[in-house]
Parts: C-alpha cells; sequence; structure tokens
C-alpha cells in the first residue's frame, strides 16, 4: 500500500507539514524532513520552490524568493532526496506549481518522485480536467497519488468530480482565501468542514490553511484525518531554526 | 468559427486555457459561464457603445500620417487611440468589463497595471460607476509612472504596491491574482490585457475589436478598401495589438506586425522579447510563449517601457507567432525612444514609449510605396514626459 493510504488508514489525527525545500539555507531540506519524522509528524509535503506562487500568502512567497536565491532547482531537489528512503519512512509528497513540472517534462518529473519512492503530488494549479485528461494514468504508473484541492466555494457535483480523480485524500482549503491566512475557525468553517465530512466521499480530508496551534489543529481535524501546516511551520523555522521542529510538533498533540 | 477564435475549451492553437488553482475556480466559472450571454445583450451593447461613443470619444480617427509616408516611402496611418479619454486604448477594455461586473453584481474592482494607462481606466470607470477599486502596482512602476499614480488616486482609487520579485507588472498581476482568491464573492478583476486564464484573452480581444471594426470602416472611407496590406502594434500582453489584428486576422493578405521591447538587446539579460527570449510554459493561468528559466521560473524582464514590461504574451499571440500568422519584431530602448522623438517632430503626435516601439520597425522591415500601414498608436505621452525629459536631457 501506498505510504500516505498506510497513514491515513491508522486510528490518528494526522499532522502533516509543508516546508520549502532549500529554506533556510539550501542544503538544509534532508535535514528537516528527518527532524520532522522523528519527531512524529506524520505527512511530509515538501515544497518546490517557485517565482510566482499564486496561491500562496507572504510567508511562502519569503521562503520561496530565498530558496531559489540559495540555488533550489527541480534538479538540484531531486538530487537532494537521492537515498531519502534509507532514512525515514514518512508519507513525502512534492508540492509545487505546474510550470515547474512541464519545464521538467511531466513523465521525468513522475519517474524521479518514483525512483526517490516519493509518493504523491500536489500542484495547485494542474486544472482536473487537465490532470485526467494528460496525467492521471501517468501518475498511476509510477505509483503518485494526485492529491486534488476544493475550497468552501467548489459545489457539491464537482466535490464529487475531483473525488472521484484522486484515492488517497483531498485537499480542504479551510477559507476562500490564499496560504498564512486568517488564523482559527468560526463557525462558518467549522460547519464546512463538517458538510464535507458528511458527504462520506471516497477519499479522506486533510484541511490545510490558516493552522497554527493546537486549538486550530483540534478544530481543523475533528471532522477529517488531519491538518497540514505550512506557513506556521515556516515562520518557526525561520525564528527558531532547526531546534523549533521538535517542540512545533509536540505542541500540536 | 475563425481559424484565430478561441475554442470551448480556451484555447487558441497549443496556447491558453485556464491553468488556476481551484481557490481560483469559482470566480474564473462564473466569468466564462456569463461573458458572452451579457456582452451579447442588447442592453449591454447599448450602453458599451453609448460609453464608446460619448464618454471615450469613439470612435477614433485614422490618420494618414503624411511626413511620415513621405519619409519611408509607404502610406502610413494612425489609428488614433491615443485620443481616447484617459489617453490610451485600454479604456475600451474597462468600459466594457466595469458594465459586465455590474451584471454580474460585483461592487469591488481590482486591476493590475504596469504603466498605470490600465489603472487609470479602471479607476475612471469605477468612479463613473460608483464602485470600490484597488489597483496593484508595482513599487518600481509606481516610481517611473508617477503622474499615473496621481491620476488614480484622484479618481478615488487604492494604489496597492506590489514588492515581490521584480516589483513591476507580472507582480503586480500576482499580487491582483491573489487579492481574488482572496474575495471570490464580491469582487470582480479587470484584466488588462489579452492574458490570464480563459475567457479573459477572448473576452479582452472582443472589447478592444471595436479598433478593428472602426479601421475597416475608416479604411473603405478612405482607401476605397476594407483591408490594409499591413496591421501594426506593439505587444505588452497583447491587447491593443489583439484590438487592432481581430477582424484581420481571417484575411490571410492582411500582414500582421507584433512589436516587442528588447529593452537594451536580446542578447543581454534586460529584455521583454518574449517570442525570442521565451519558451512555452504557464504564466497567470495561461498557457503562453513565456521567459523562464530551464527550471520554468519565471524571469524578470525589463524595458523601459513599463507595459512592455511583461514576461508573457497573450495566447492568441503565442498562437499567431507559431503557426507564422503574424511577424514579431523587437525594438530596443534606445530605438523606441527615438522613434517617439521622430513622431513627436515629424506629425506633433508624442506617443506613450509603449507605442513609440511600433514606429521603430522601418530598421527592419521593408515595404512597398502602394502598401497602406494602419499603426496602432495605442497611447498618448504624457505619463512618460519625466523619462522622454531624462533620456533627451531637456
Ligand atoms: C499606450 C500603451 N500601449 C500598449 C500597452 C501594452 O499593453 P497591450 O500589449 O496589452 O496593448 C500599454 C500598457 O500599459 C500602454 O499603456
Amino acid at each position: 500500500m501506498n505510504r500516505i493510504n498506510k497513514a491515513l488508514a491508522q486510528d490518528k489525527k494526522l499532522i502533516s507539514i509543508y516546508f520549502t525545500a532549500g529554506y533556510p539555507q539550501l542544503e538544509d531540506t534532508t535535514e528537516v524532513i528527518k527532524r520532522l519524522a522523528e519527531a512524529g509528524t506524520d505527512v511530509i509535503e515538501i515544497g518546490l520552490p517557485y517565482s510566482d506562487p499564486l496561491a500562496d500568502g507572504p510567508v511562502i512567497q519569503k521562503s520561496s524568493e530565498q530558496a531559489l536565491r540559495n540555488g533550489m532547482s527541480t534538479q538540484k531537489l531531486f538530487k537532494q532526496l537521492q537515498g531519502i528512503r534509507d532514512e525515514v519512512d514518512i508519507p513525502l509528497i512534492v508540492m509545487g506549481y505546474f510550470n515547474a513540472m512541464l519545464q521538467f517534462g511531466v513523465e521525468d518529473f513522475c519517474k524521479e518522485c518514483e525512483a526517490i519512492g516519493v509518493d504523491g503530488i500536489i500542484m495547485p494549479d494542474l486544472p482536473i480536467d487537465i490532470f485526467e485528461r494528460d496525467y492521471k494514468a501517468l501518475f498511476e504508473t509510477h505509483g503518485l497519488k494526485f492529491v486534488p484541492l476544493i475550497t468552501p466555494e467548489t459545489t457539491v457535483e464537482r466535490i464529487k468530480t475531483i473525488d472521484d480523480l484522486g484515492d488517497s485524500f483531498v485537499y480542504m482549503v479551510s477559507s476562500s482565501s490564499t496560504t498564512g491566512g486568517e488564523q482559527g475557525f468560526g463557525e462558518e468553517a467549522m460547519s464546512y468542514f463538517k458538510r464535507i465530512s458528511d458527504m462520506n466521499l471516497n477519499n479522506n480530508l486533510m484541511v490545510g490553511f490558516g493552522i497554527k496551534d493546537a486549538f486550530s489543529f483540534e478544530q481543523a481535524s475533528r471532522h477529517t484525518s488531519g491538518c497540514i501546516i505550512g506557513s506556521e511551520f515556516i515562520r518557526r523555522l525561520t525564528n527558531e531554526g532547526m531546534e523549533g521542529i521538535a517542540p512545533f510538533i509536540k505542541s500540536l498533540k | 468559427m475563425s481559424k484565430y477564435s478561441v475554442s470551448e475549451k480556451g484555447f487558441y492553437g497549443d496556447f491558453g486555457g485556464a491553468y488556476i488553482p481551484e481557490l481560483l475556480y469559482p470566480n474564473v466559472e462564473e466569468l466564462r459561464q456569463n461573458y458572452k450571454q451579457i456582452i451579447g445583450t442588447d442592453d449591454f451593447q447599448k450602453q458599451f457603445k453609448s460609453l464608446l461613443k460619448d464618454y471615450v470619444g469613439r470612435p477614433t480617427p485614422l490618420y494618414l500620417a503624411e511626413n511620415l509616408s513621405e519619409k519611408y516611402k509607404t502610406k502610413i496611418y494612425l489609428k488614433r487611440e491615443d485620443l481616447c479619454h484617459t489617453g490610451a486604448h485600454k479604456i475600451n477594455n474597462t468600459v466594457g468589463q466595469i458594465l459586465l461586473a455590474k451584471a454580474l453584481g460585483k461592487h469591488r474592482i481590482i486591476a493590475e497595471t504596469g504603466a498605470g494607462q490600465h489603472g487609470v481606466a479602471t479607476a475612471t470607470v469605477c468612479a463613473l460607476m460608483g464602485l470600490e477599486c484597488i489597483v496593484y502596482m508595482g513599487a518600481v512602476d509606481i516610481e517611473r509612472q508617477a503622474p499615473n499614480v496621481a491620476r488614480m488616486k484622484m479618481l478615488g482609487a487604492k494604489v496597492v504596491p506590489a514588492e515581490s520579485g521584480s516589483k513591476t507588472l507580472k507582480d503586480a498581476t500576482n499580487e491582483a491574482i491573489r487579492d481574488w482568491i482572496n474575495h471570490p464573492k464580491d469582487t470582480h478583476y479587470i484584466i488588462g490585457s489579452v492574458v490570464g486564464p480563459h475567457p479573459y484573452p477572448d473576452m479582452v480581444t472582443e472589447l478592444q475589436s471595436v479598433i478593428s471594426k472602426e479601421v475597416k470602416a475608416q479604411m473603405l472611407e478612405k482607401e476605397g478598401r476594407e483591408l490594409p496590406d499591413y496591421v501594426i502594434a506593439c505587444v505588452g500582453g497583447g491587447s491593443n495589438a489583439a484590438g487592432l489584428f481581430a477582424d484581420f486576422m481571417d484575411h490571410e493578405e492582411v500582414g500582421i506586425i507584433g512589436v516587442e521591447a528588447s529593452g537594451k538587446g536580446v542578447e543581454t539579460n534586460e529584455s521583454a522579447a518574449t517570442t525570442i527570449l521565451g519558451r512555452e510554459g504557464i504564466i497567470h493561468g495561461s498557457k503562453t510563449l513565456l521567459m523562464q528559466n530551464t527550471d520554468g521560473q519565471i524571469t524578470e524582464p525589463y524595458s523601459i517601457s513599463a507595459g512592455l514590461d511583461y514576461p508573457g504574451i497573450g495566447p492568441l499571440h503565442a498562437h499567431l507567432f507559431k503557426t507564422g500568422r503574424g511577424k514579431f519584431v523587437s525594438i530596443t530602448d534606445a530605438e523606441a525612444m527615438a522613434a517617439g522623438l521622430e513622431l513627436s517632430r515629424m506629425e506633433g503626435i508624442i506617443p506613450a514609449i509603449e507605442t513609440a516601439h511600433a514606429f521603430a520597425i522601418f530598421k527592419y522591415l521593408d515595404f512597398k510605396e502602394d502598401d497602406v500601414l494602419v499603426f496602432n498608436c495605442s497611447g498618448r505621452g504624457d505619463k512618460d514626459l519625466e523619462t522622454y525629459r531624462k533620456y533627451f536631457g531637456y
């Protein structure tokens, strides 16, 4: 079974952490992964930095800019990840923007991911119709889970279409915003989490955007399989460095 | 169906589409489902035409530039978009889109701007319609286009500096898209060129195609035929060009010439000549030609003119280029500035620096004496006086 699905099958709320590869220092990528895994993180999203990250707020924009200045590239990331499976068994998902994948060659990108032992891919700007038509079979061949996104504005009909495309989890964006937006969830968000949960989709649900601490983590995972934390993790990493990783993960439990 | 019009899925050949985050899908989908129907209504057309006539000042003249014609030994007409209210073609699009926004019940308007012309044109129609207006503008462009920043403020718009990346048009566009993600219900995004996800390239082309329609009628009146031999326009994103080319694209006998900014030269790292330096990829939700490194990171372009300082071109233009239907020429800062001065001295028309690029093609292309050329004189140079002044030392 794919590592993502194995993690989802556990009877626990999953902590998934997004970080930007090559940040704060170019060669920090694998160190961050190892420390996250040791600290008890359940899933890791490795962000491939992009020059024009449309869905991201200021924190991830800045970490991406810095990583690119550090010399991060697609090739470099794949090189850094060579041998990572000798060190960790945690599910790894590569998250990036579609143009980076397109320029590398979608098939080559998938092959590299498979060879490394990457389990899934999140490409927020790869439209689902194009994914289905051109790339679904390719992802499957290389054992990669495609993780689609939904938002509070996504219609029921479209959610069903999206659910049919994946077979791991659907990334539920907590509110209509870019990453790193509002913190803490009100009644509206809570009823959205419940509403989608009640749809009993084939995929599990993970909530992302706007989660920063144990409280918001509990809220967002109440009706779902867990949460994805990005901007807040990067903020901690920026302020506290590697030493801040384990305490942060522990603080969420 | 024209060979060069958009497909049902939003493509021009290999280019176009809507490569957008799911977060943006509802906004773009609402527009896609409604734009054709709204633009097609009698009510929309009546208001649009009436505003273009009485508010914008259309039709704009088609002016025979005799002095220039004599110098270059060919017949040169200028489509005087510089005489539009607010000084450029940009307002044709904003008048149309503001009516569309109203029909969709939106009351908050956002826009990106490079030279500030589109920002001013958006602020203008928002003032007219009493709608809130927020304009994203690169911090670098705020510096070099100060008069337009003041105009936007006077018109009641909020100008928000884009501080990321190269701090120019591409970054302002990113910020506008992020704003739209954060306001999915009450906001309409007025894109200023034929770029962005489907349906924008098609919609903006449609709204700008009034230029082409007028040229045909004016050609008939002045030359006894509807079709010129060449239509020529500068290309930033490509809206003034698309507007001029629209009704001529299917007439293969009409030569189509797009003029890009090569900045300090295509061999330097400071250029915006996308058809030469670009490769196929995705920018702002559209598959098109764009300047990028081997990794697909978008390159920071450069041009002396803020309106051409964009690393991509609209998907229609990428298609015209790839199929060979359109010819693209690139012009340096220095050549454009000289052409701007020449048009000023010979015809008494000070063009925008964007526009001036188009008039510099004579060094690279030959025309016959009985050829009829129609240039899009897309904007006036008031906003650029400071740049001209510094450059020429007045
Ligand atoms: C006068 C003028 N011409 C041309 C342009 C370039 O835009 P487009 O290529 O969309 O016509 C601008 C943009 O600001 C402009 O102000």
